[in-house]
């Protein structure tokens, strides 16, 4: 039986396209024509580009006497030897800032999505409004900040936290600033709303009737939670998982302005060697390493989820 | 397009979705200016059938004509047809001023004015024109999405289930006002509904409609009181059918033994070439009275006797019992509360009775559970 | 005399229940720390966006402006006074205005092709789509810098346009996609219904409706290329340097107030064009 409904389901047509069959018959190209413009230009300018870059990390020779295609497989050994930390530092402090990211934006996703009621329009822009403002100029401020004679520093010394920090590696000297602490709470700043909004997303979806129907049969407030909410939000949270990991651990921009020669990122190094060193085999290989990498993670979480959940 | 007027013709209409087939060579005559009903349980291919005439559906066979010209497949905005969706389907967008005059915009009609506040006047709109649909009351939308139909005035206009998501005062209300407007402005209506009693206050005509097929077409009276199948019995109103086989057959009455007596049927009500039939009787044709021995015999020879009251509810107009009879099924009664004497109790013996012309019988090679409907259906 | 006790049926007790109880702090405070997290989390979210602020306002002394010295309008006075800061203004405005159009364009099409349509190649279109939003920037810059320089593309406007172009198509996809999708598709059955044809409800119900979602594509795409570094600086020159590249490059100079301005400006346009959108918004359900 046709639904009069809107949804598409199985063996129907899309209902928008009920104009009559005549229609759809003479234009089966139109999502066609509608995709073209836009997947062609992804093709030559986002997976061509990579095709280039494998093809130059294979390559030797320099940017004066030009490069051939040689297949030196090596490129991809010695880069990776030589700067081996700096990429499990990248993936390392990618992964404490997503972990961080999501302790402190679940609870504030949930109180948006499941508390908020009249502010929630309110909150949702508070939340995303960092971005109004350049991202540059906001990581700048966390020197402001953090400088040595901010009021955070001198609460992190008079309470004696420094030394804890200094103690475990966190933090050098007196300050707080070019530390591995300051570059992760700045990475964890940037990308809290990436965060955060995947998980208000999926929590918003959650019928909070699911909640009080948990509570009518028992389920305390902790147990409603981890067997209703926790479940039905993993969406979200993969979701958010991955739009923070990924921009994360090839960022750099937190590290050099936050943080010393000592936390550098492998993004970093990448951009060194391109612009600076013109090594660009190394360079490539590095960035295409990188690539790899997270592209393998990506078909994990597609292989569980399915391509529809992407977009 | 919106000149022509006429009958609607539908002729070996078919639609098919993959192996089901939704609406199965449906042959149809819809009089000009009649108001018809497509009454079905959900999943009957009702909803279907008036999608194709809208245009919003194409059959995989089949013709649709109106006033001999051919439809079949013209797209919608070319047919003089015109449908009051059941989500009602106003532009969230547009004032309900802007709702109604959409069709008359688009085809270049003149004095859009005019006819436009002729139309809310009509559907009681009047003062609501620069409203916006997020400003009316469920009620009030369903006007505006008829008015913007009606304003048209379409060879066709189609119904789609529009009263499902009013309340049942509402509905009521509605029903009356559809068929007053219908009546006035003399447009042809086919109304798709499931709910029955719908169908029959509104309706000229009902075509009853199950698993894409038409089961029977006639006026309301006639389909109620004289069902062709074991499906329109059971889907109009309650029947009780019971097993039986003739006995005797005369030129104006026959025999039938039930398992327990006999009763006579009316022999243009018996189904020819067959002796095993459904025996059916409707619950409010039939009269319950105390003991066999009592005088209160009812009217019609037709008794049961030996009966033993399971069930019985008092609904206020009505009491509705359940009588075991004694081959043990489980007949349903409705006594008319006449004069608020007492009822019959739960463990009573007592005799049923009912008029021969009250009684049918249908072939017995049919399904007795057709039509019964054990949920109130809501969507279409 | 009216019957006041309803019927009883038998083997039912009633009892009260126990009247609302005080209680203990910790259950309180327990109750409340998804609140209290989210608060602090917004504080988080928000100090810089003050900081930026309020230090449009300073006057340093140096030449970087990390520590308050004193209230000043002199930067607000002045805002072009930094040499070359108005410059990479004016070019990453032009280039976003281009980039956004562009990609809105694209975009738009494509979500109407994954929201309406049933094709082949659906899955892949969505991976395609989704890739651009999952890769490192560092990656996607660096990629194509490889690809202009064997082709031999000078680098400069071109090149960052394109670079723009690129990576905002994916974002106004996914933004329109969600509106589309949430368009109830029996409105358009009803504008055909009404004699309208396809283009006519197309301008009429479809683009009217979807609009707000192109709106907001629209302005992702913008505040993207606008405020991004790291691809552009792959695949810029040193004749085209945009906001950002600016910004980075005083860092390590020297930080002229004057950037605080124009991200304070920046701040105050777009939390008025929220309002506006907000509020617009509500006058047209009204």
């Amino acid at each position: 039986m046709t639904s009069a409904a809107g949804p598409i389901t199985a063996g129907e047509p899309p209902a928008s396209a009920g104009l009559g069959a005549k229609s759809r018959r003479r234009f089966a190209g139109v999502p066609y024509f509608l995709l073209l413009p836009g997947l062609l230009w992804l093709a030559v300018f986002f997976v061509i580009p990579m095709v280039f870059l494998l093809s130059q990390s294979l390559q030797t020779g320099t940017l004066e006497t030009g490069y051939r295609l040689t297949f030196h497989f090596a490129t991809y050994s010695d880069a990776l030897s030589s700067f081996g930390h700096q990429f499990l530092r990248s993936f390392e402090y990618a992964f404490l800032a997503t972990l961080l990211a999501l302790l402190i934006g679940y609870p504030l996703a949930y109180a948006i999505a499941l508390k908020a009621g009249r502010w929630k329009p309110v909150l949702l822009v508070m939340v995303v409004a960092p971005f109004f403002t350049s991202f540059l100029l906001r990581t700048l401020a966390w020197q402001t900040i953090l400088n040595s004679d901010g009021l955070v520093v001198r609460f992190f010394r008079s309470t004696h936290l420094i030394s804890l920090t200094r103690a475990l590696g966190w933090t050098n000297g007196d300050q707080l600033l070019n530390s591995p602490l300051a570059v992760v709470t700045g990475l964890t700043y940037n990308f809290l709303p990436f965060m955060t909004l995947p998980l208000f997303a999926s929590l918003d979806r959650l019928d909070p009737r699911l909640l009080e129907a948990a509570g009518d049969l028992y389920a305390t407030p902790l147990t409603a939670f981890r067997r209703v909410t926790l479940p039905m939000s993993m969406p979200g949270v993969v979701a958010g998982t991955l739009l923070t990991f990924i921009p994360a651990a090839g960022d750099f921009i937190n590290s050099q302005l936050l943080g010393n020669p000592k936390t550098a990122m492998i993004g970093q190094v990448i951009q060194g060697y391109f612009l600076r060193i013109n090594d660009y085999p190394t360079a490539a290989a590095l960035s295409f390493a990188l690539m790899l990498t997270i592209l393998v993670l990506v078909s994990v979480y597609v292989r569980r989820s399915g391509t529809e959940e992407l977009v | 397009m919106p000149a022509t007027s006429g009958d609607l013709q539908l002729s070996s209409l078919t639609k098919r979705f993959g192996p089901f087939t939704a609406v199965d060579g449906l042959d149809l005559t819809i009089p000009q200016g009649s108001f018809f009903a497509l009454l079905g349980p959900s999943g009957c291919g009702k909803t279907t059938t008036l999608r194709m005439i809208a245009g919003l559906e194409q059959p995989t066979q089949g013709e649709i004509r109106i006033g001999g010209q051919d439809i079949t497949f013209d797209k919608p905005y070319r047919r003089p047809v015109n449908t009051v969706f059941q989500s009602y389907a106003l532009f969230p967008h547009l004032t309900v001023w802007e709702n109604v005059a959409f069709g008359l915009k688009r085809r270049r009609a003149e004095q859009v004015d005019k006819q436009v506040g002729e139309v809310l006047e009509l559907t009681e709109l009047a003062g609501l024109a620069k409203r916006k649909p997020a400003q009316l009351s469920g009620g009030q939308q369903q006007r505006v999405a008829l008015a913007r139909a009606i304003v048209n005035k379409p060879a066709v206009l189609l119904l789609d289930e529009p009263l499902g998501a009013l309340d049942l005062k509402l509905r009521r209300q509605m029903q009356v006002e559809l068929k007053r407007i219908q009546t006035e402005v003399g447009l042809t209506f086919v109304h798709v509904t499931h709910d029955q009693e719908e169908a029959m206050t509104m309706a000229d005509t009902i075509a009853v409609m199950n698993a894409g097929r038409i089961e029977q077409l006639g006026a309301p009276a006639e389909l109620y009181e004289h069902p062709a199948t074991t499906f329109a019995a059971n889907f109009l109103g309650q029947s009780n059918l019971i097993r039986a086989t003739v006995k005797d057959r005369q030129p104006d009455v026959a025999t039938v033994a039930l398992p327990t007596g006999t009763v006579r049927v009316p022999a243009d009500r018996l189904p020819a070439g067959v002796d095993e039939v459904w025996v059916g009787v409707r619950p409010e044709k039939i009269s319950v009275s105390g003991d066999a021995g009592s005088e209160q015999a009812a009217s019609g020879p037709n008794r049961i006797d030996g009966g033993v009251v399971t069930d019985a509810s008092f609904m206020g107009v009505s009491t509705q019992y359940l009588v075991r009879t004694p081959w043990q099924q489980e007949l349903t009664v409705f006594e008319q509360n006449r004069d608020g004497s007492g009822i019959h109790r739960v463990g009573d013996r007592v005799s049923l009775s009912f008029a021969t012309q009250h009684t049918f019988a249908l072939d017995a090679g049919q399904d007795a559970e057709a039509g019964i409907e054990l949920d109130s259906e809501v969507v279409g | 005399m009216v019957a006041t006790v309803g019927q009883r049926p038998a083997g039912v007790t009633r009892s009260a229940g126990p009247a609302r109880r005080r209680r203990p702090p910790w259950v309180v405070l327990r109750e409340n720390v998804v609140w209290v997290v989210a608060v602090l989390a917004l504080i988080y979210l928000l100090l810089p966006n003050l900081v930026v602020v309020l230090f449009s306002f300073n006057k340093p002394n140096g030449r970087f402006n990390y520590t308050w010295q004193r209230f000043s309008l002199d930067a607000w006075l002045h805002p072009c006074a930094a040499p070359g800061m108005c410059d990479s203004l004016g070019l990453s405005l032009k280039i976003g205005v281009v980039a956004t159009l562009v990609a809105t364009v694209l975009g738009t099409m494509i979500a109407f092709a994954l929201a309406r349509y049933r094709f082949r190649g659906r899955a892949g279109s969505n991976l395609l789509i989704f890739l651009p939003m999952a890769t490192p920037e560092v990656v996607m810059g660096s990629s194509l810098l490889t690809l202009f320089v064997s082709l031999g593309i000078p680098l400069g406007r071109l090149t960052i346009l394109i670079a723009h172009i690129m990576f905002c198509l994916s974002y106004v996809v996914v933004t329109v996609k969600a509106r589309v999708a949430g368009l109830d598709p029996r409105l358009e059955q009803a504008a055909a219904d009404l004699y309208a044809n396809e283009w006519q409800t197309f301008r009429r119900i479809t683009l009217p409706l979807v609009a707000p979602g192109i709106a907001a594509g629209a302005l992702l795409a913008f505040s993207l290329s606008f405020d991004d570094y790291i691809i552009t600086n792959f695949n810029a020159s040193n004749a085209s340097i945009t906001f950002p590249m600016y910004v980075w490059g005083a860092a390590a100079r020297g930080t002229p107030v004057q950037i605080n301005v124009i991200g304070t400006t920046m701040f105050v346009l777009a939390v008025l064009a929220v309002a506006v959108g907000q509020l617009a918004g509500r006058r047209r359900a009204r």
